[in-house]
C-alpha cells in the first residue's frame, strides 16, 4: 500500500479598514469588521459547512481508511469565532473522529520565522499549541510554516519546539534529483524529519480544476487517480497540500469539486494502492531518507517558489523592519489591545497585498485582496503601523524606547532619535527661559541656557 | 507609401504638447520606411526636415476668383483649388501676387488673381480665421501632391483633412489629442466641437491619445467605437544627462506644474495641502504655473491660512522646470481631464514621485505612479503623506520609475499608427 496525504490550509486574515493618515493618533481600531465578517459568511456558506460535512460523511462511510490534516491559523480560528462559530462547531465534531490530524502554524500566519530575531516567532507556535489545545484537545507533532516559507535555519528552530516533521514546498531547484516521494531530514537537525508538497499533484486541483482552457479538464476522479497510478511503482508516498477555500470558494461548487471530493476514495480504493493517512501516520510508516539541504528560503508561492511575493520590493522590506523592530519592546507590554494588535498586524497577508508582482493582474492573487494597487496596501498599512508605533511608545518608557534603537537602530533611526532629543531639549530650554523672557536673548546651545539661568540665580540671591 | 499630415507646429517653433506628439509621432514613423509631407500654417525655413518634408501653407500659391455683380453691388468670392471652388471670405491675409485674368460678361464681372495666405501660426485672435484658411489650402495641397493616406492632428487642421480627402479620395484618420470636453470643461465652445465632432464623422479612423479620450469620443460626440483606436503617446529618449540641481532646502516639497486652469485642477491641489499641512507643518507646496484660475486659487490660499507654506513660482521654463523638479520630493498631477498628460513622465524621469489623477490617459499605461480620482482629497492627501513619510515608497518608484518612462518609446505607437494606415489602404 502507498498513501497519500491530504492537507488543507486554512487562513483568514484581519482585512484592515481604509486608514488616513489623519486618523493617526485618533483612531486605533483597525479591522474592517464588515468586510472581514462578509468574507468568513460567505466562504463559511460556500466551502467550510459543506466541504466539513462532506469530510465528515466520508469518515463515517470509510472509517480508518480516509484520513486528512488541516493546518488552520490561529488568526482565521479566532474570526471563525467571532462570525461563524458553527464552522468551530464542525471542526471540533472532526477533531473527536480521530481521523484528522491539526498541523501547527505560525498564530498570525506571519512572516515572523524571517526575523533576525527568533523569540517572536516561537511565541507565536507556542500561542497557536495552546489554542489547538483549548478548541480542538489535540497537541499537534508536525508544522507548516506560513506559506510553507522554509530554510534551514527556519528548521532548526521548528526542531527546537520538539516537532517530528515540517512540511515543505518540493521545489524543484531544492529537490535536484531528488524525488518528493521520500522522508528526508534537515541536515541541522537530523530529528526532524521533511515532507514534501507534490505541487503539481495539488495544483492540478487547487488551481487549474476548473480551467476550461486546461488540456486536462474536465478533470475526473478517475483521471486523477490514473495520474497518481502513473507514478513510478518505488514511490511510496505523495504529500498534497492546498487551500481548503478551493473546495467552493476558488472553484465553487457547480464546477464539480465538491463531488470530486466525494468520490476521490472510492476511486482511490478501487483503482489503486494508494491510502489516505495523516502525516504522523506516514512518519511511522517511512523512514527518512537522506538530508534535505534548503539554504536559501524557500515558499509555496508560484513558480519562482521564493519570498519575493511578501519581501520582494523596498516598501514590503520597509514595512517588515518597522514591524519587527517593535518585536523586543511589545513583548513586554502587557495590554491586551496591544498584543491582539501586534498579532494581527503580522499577517503576512498585509505584506502579500504591497507586492507588485501581480499588480494589474486579475487572478487568483488578488483573490479577496481588498486594496487597488500595492502602493494603496502600503500606505493604509504604514499609516496603521504609525499609530501602532504610538501607542506602543506611550506604554514604554521612552528611555526604553531609546535603549532599544541604540541597540538595534539604523542610522535613519539614530538620526530621527537625535532630532527627538533636540526637540526635548527645545522644550526645556523654553520652559527655563519663560520666567526671564524679557530680559534674556535667545541662547543656542543648552549648555548655555543652564549657565545662564544659573548666573540668574546668583544675581537673585545676591539681591 | 507616402502620409498627408496636418499639423500646427513643427519643431523648433513649438509652443504646446500638441507640437511635441506630432514631431515625435512624425519620427517613430519615418522609421517605419513611410515619407510625410507635414503641413504647417507657416514655414520658417529652419526646420529639421529629416523626417518629414515640410510645407508651410502660407507658402502655397491659390488662385482667388471674385465676381461682381454689377446691378446688384453683390459680390462673390472662392478659392479654387484643384477645380473645387470653395466660397469663402477674405480678408487682408490674403496677399495678392497680381491679377491673372478679367473676364466680363454682361452684367458679371470675374476678376482672377493669384497669392498666397500669411499664417501666424499661433493661437491668438485670428485662430478661426487661419483654420478656414489653412483649410483652403489643404484643397490645395492635395491637388500638387501624391499621398495614400492623410492624418489630420487636433481640431485645428480637421477641415484641413477634410477637404484634402474631397479632393484626392483618400482615407483619413483624424488625431484626438484633446477634446474641447478637456480643455473647456462645461463651456464647450460650440463652433469647436463641430469641428472636431464632423472631422471625426468625416474621417475613416479616429486616433485617441488614451482610452480615456476614446471614451469621450464615444459618448460625447457619438464616435462608432469601431472607429476608435487608442494610440498612446511616448517620449523622447532624453539626449544626454541632464544637468543635476542640489536640493538646498530641507523641507520637503509638493510641486504642481501646470496651466492653472479648470482642466489641471488646481483647487484640488489647495485642498489637499490644506489637508497634510494640518498634520505635517514642515512641508511646502508650490504651484508652478500661470492662468485664469490663478487669482481665485491666491484666494483660497490665503483664506486657509496656509500662504507661508504655499509658493507660487509662476510660468518656469526649460532649465527653471527642471531645477524645480530636482527639490521636489512629489509631483501631483490632480487634472480633472487629461487626455494624456506628457508632464509626470518628466518628473519620473527627475525621480521624482508622481502621483496622478485617474481621470488621465497617462494613468492607464503607468505602473509605478500612485493614482487617485481627482476629486478625491484625502485620497490624495494620504498619497502625499505616504510618500513623504514612509521613504519604501519613494526608493521604489525611483528604481523604476524612470526606466517605465523610458520604454515609453515613438516607435509603438507609430508601429501601431502604420498598421492602421496599411488596414486604411487596403479598404480603398
Amino acid at each position: 500500500m502507498r498513501t497519500l496525504c491530504l492537507n488543507f490550509q486554512l487562513h483568514q486574515p484581519f482585512r484592515l479598514k481604509k486608514y488616513h493618515f489623519f486618523d493617526i493618533g485618533k483612531d486605533s481600531y483597525y479591522y474592517d469588521d464588515f468586510k472581514n465578517k462578509s468574507i468568513i459568511r460567505k466562504v463559511a456558506k460556500n466551502c467550510y459547512l459543506p466541504t466539513n460535512q462532506i469530510l465528515l460523511d466520508l469518515i463515517k462511510a470509510y472509517g480508518d481508511s480516509f484520513k486528512v490534516s488541516f493546518s488552520i491559523s490561529g488568526m482565521a480560528l479566532d474570526q471563525l469565532e467571532a462570525y461563524a462559530p458553527e464552522v468551530i462547531e464542525s471542526f471540533q465534531a472532526l477533531a473527536k473522529t480521530g481521523n484528522v490530524e491539526f498541523v501547527a502554524e505560525t498564530y498570525a500566519h506571519s512572516l515572523a520565522s524571517l526575523s533576525h530575531d527568533e523569540t517572536e516567532f516561537i511565541r507565536q507556535v507556542q500561542l497557536y499549541k495552546q489554542k489547538l489545545k483549548r478548541m480542538f484537545g489535540v497537541s499537534p507533532k508536525i508544522f507548516r510554516n506560513t506559506e510553507m516559507i522554509y530554510n534551514d535555519r527556519i528548521g532548526e528552530v521548528i526542531a527546537k519546539q520538539g516537532f517530528e516533521a515540517v512540511m515543505i514546498e518540493g521545489a524543484n531547484h531544492v529537490l535536484g534529483w531528488k524525488s518528493p516521494h521520500f522522508v528526508y531530514y534537515n541536515p541541522l537537525s537530523p530529528k526532524l524529519k521533511i515532507l514534501l508538497r507534490h505541487y503539481e499533484l495539488s495544483d492540478d486541483i487547487a488551481f487549474r480544476f476548473s480551467d476550461q482552457n486546461w488540456a486536462a479538464w474536465p478533470l475526473t476522479t478517475e483521471k486523477y487517480v490514473s495520474w497518481l497510478n502513473g507514478l513510478d511503482a518505488s514511490d511510496k508516498l505523495v504529500n498534497l497540500t492546498m487551500a481548503y477555500e478551493s473546495f467552493g470558494e476558488h472553484h465553487k461548487e457547480d464546477t464539480g469539486i465538491l463531488n470530486f471530493l466525494k468520490a476521490l476514495p472510492k476511486a482511490l480504493h478501487e483503482q489503486s494502492d494508494f491510502r489516505l493517512s495523516t502525516p504522523s501516520e506516514l512518519l511511522q510508516k517511512h523512514t527518512p531518507k537522506a538530508p534535505m539541504h534548503v539554504p536559501d528560503s524557500i515558499s509555496w508561492s508560484d513558480v519562482e517558489k521564493d519570498l519575493t511575493a511578501w519581501l520582494g520590493n523596498e516598501m514590503q522590506e520597509e514595512a517588515f523592519d518597522k514591524l519587527y523592530k517593535l518585536q523586543s519592546i511589545v513583548e513586554k507590554i502587557k495590554d491586551k489591545s496591544i498584543q491582539r494588535d501586534w498579532l494581527y498586524l503580522q499577517a503576512s497577508d498585509h505584506f502579500f497585498y504591497m507586492s507588485t508582482k501581480y499588480y494589474a493582474e486579475d487572478d487568483v492573487h488578488n483573490y479577496f485582496n481588498p486594496y487597488d494597487s500595492p502602493y494603496e496596501a502600503f500606505i493604509n498599512y504604514m499609516n496603521i503601523l504609525s499609530d501602532f508605533i504610538r501607542r506602543v511608545e506611550q506604554s514604554t518608557p521612552i528611555d526604553k524606547v531609546d535603549e532599544i534603537l541604540i541597540h538595534n537602530g539604523t542610522a535613519e533611526d539614530f538620526e530621527n532619535l537625535i532630532k527627538k532629543t533636540r526637540k526635548v531639549l527645545k522644550s526645556l530650554k523654553k520652559e527655563v527661559i519663560t520666567p526671564e523672557k524679557k530680559t534674556d536673548e535667545a541662547t543656542d546651545s543648552p549648555d548655555a541656557v543652564q549657565e545662564k539661568s544659573s548666573a540668574n540665580k546668583e544675581t537673585n540671591l545676591s539681591k | 507609401m507616402k502620409v498627408l499630415m496636418f499639423g500646427w507646429e513643427y519643431p523648433p517653433h513649438i509652443t504646446g504638447g500638441l507640437g511635441t506628439a506630432c514631431f515625435g509621432l512624425t519620427e517613430g514613423l519615418a522609421l517605419t520606411d513611410l515619407e510625410i509631407l507635414f503641413v504647417v500654417p507657416k514655414a520658417y525655413g529652419d526646420e529639421d526636415q529629416s523626417v518629414a518634408t515640410l510645407i508651410g501653407a502660407d507658402q502655397v500659391k491659390v488662385q482667388r476668383i471674385i465676381y461682381e455683380y454689377a446691378s446688384s453691388k453683390g459680390r462673390q468670392e472662392y478659392i479654387n483649388a484643384g477645380g473645387l471652388m470653395l466660397p469663402c471670405v477674405i480678408d487682408e491675409s490674403f496677399v495678392s501676387l497680381g491679377q491673372t485674368s478679367i473676364k466680363e460678361n454682361h452684367d458679371v464681372k470675374e476678376i482672377h488673381l493669384e497669392g498666397h495666405f500669411s499664417f501666424e501660426g499661433k493661437y491668438g485672435n485670428r485662430l478661426y480665421q487661419e483654420v478656414n484658411n489653412y483649410a483652403l489650402i489643404a484643397a490645395q495641397i492635395a491637388t500638387e501632391h501624391d499621398f495614400d493616406v492623410i492624418h489630420a492632428h487636433d481640431w485645428l487642421t480637421y477641415e484641413a483633412g477634410i477637404n484634402a480627402k474631397k479632393i484626392s479620395g483618400k482615407p483619413l484618420a483624424v488625431h484626438l489629442h484633446a477634446t474641447e470636453f478637456d480643455r473647456s470643461g462645461r463651456h464647450v465652445n460650440q463652433r469647436v466641437f463641430e469641428i472636431e465632432k464632423r472631422g471625426m464623422e468625416q474621417a475613416d479612423r479616429v486616433l485617441a491619445v488614451s482610452n480615456l479620450t476614446k471614451q469621450i469620443a464615444v459618448e460625447k460626440y457619438h464616435i462608432p467605437e469601431h472607429k476608435i483606436s487608442t494610440i498612446y503617446n511616448a517620449v523622447k529618449p532624453l539626449e544626454d544627462e541632464k544637468e543635476i540641481f542640489p536640493k538646498n532646502i530641507d523641507d520637503k516639497v509638493v510641486t504642481f506644474l501646470g496651466r492653472i486652469t479648470q482642466q489641471k485642477g488646481p483647487e484640488y491641489f489647495v485642498e489637499v495641502a490644506h489637508l497634510v499641512l494640518k498634520q505635517m507643518p514642515e512641508v511646502r507646496f508650490v504651484m508652478a504655473g500661470n492662468g485664469d484660475m490663478l487669482q481665485q486659487i491666491v484666494k483660497r490660499v490665503a483664506e486657509l491660512g496656509i500662504g507661508d507654506r504655499f509658493h507660487f513660482t509662476g510660468f518656469l521654463k526649460g532649465k527653471e522646470v527642471d531645477q524645480m523638479l530636482a527639490i521636489s520630493d512629489v509631483y501631483v498631477m490632480p487634472s480633472v481631464s487629461e487626455p494624456f498628460g506628457i508632464s509626470p513622465l518628466e518628473a519620473m524621469r527627475n525621480n521624482v514621485p508622481v502621483v496622478i489623477s485617474k481621470q488621465s490617459g497617462v494613468s492607464e499605461i503607468l505602473k509605478y505612479a500612485i493614482k487617485v480620482d481627482f476629486w478625491d482629497i484625502e485620497a490624495t492627501a494620504n498619497a502625499i503623506y505616504g510618500i513623504l513619510n514612509y521613504p519604501g515608497l519613494g526608493k521604489l518608484f525611483q528604481k523604476h520609475g524612470r526606466g517605465e518612462v523610458d520604454s515609453l518609446v515613438w516607435e509603438v505607437p507609430a508601429r501601431e499608427v502604420r498598421q492602421i494606415y496599411d488596414e486604411l489602404i487596403a479598404c480603398v
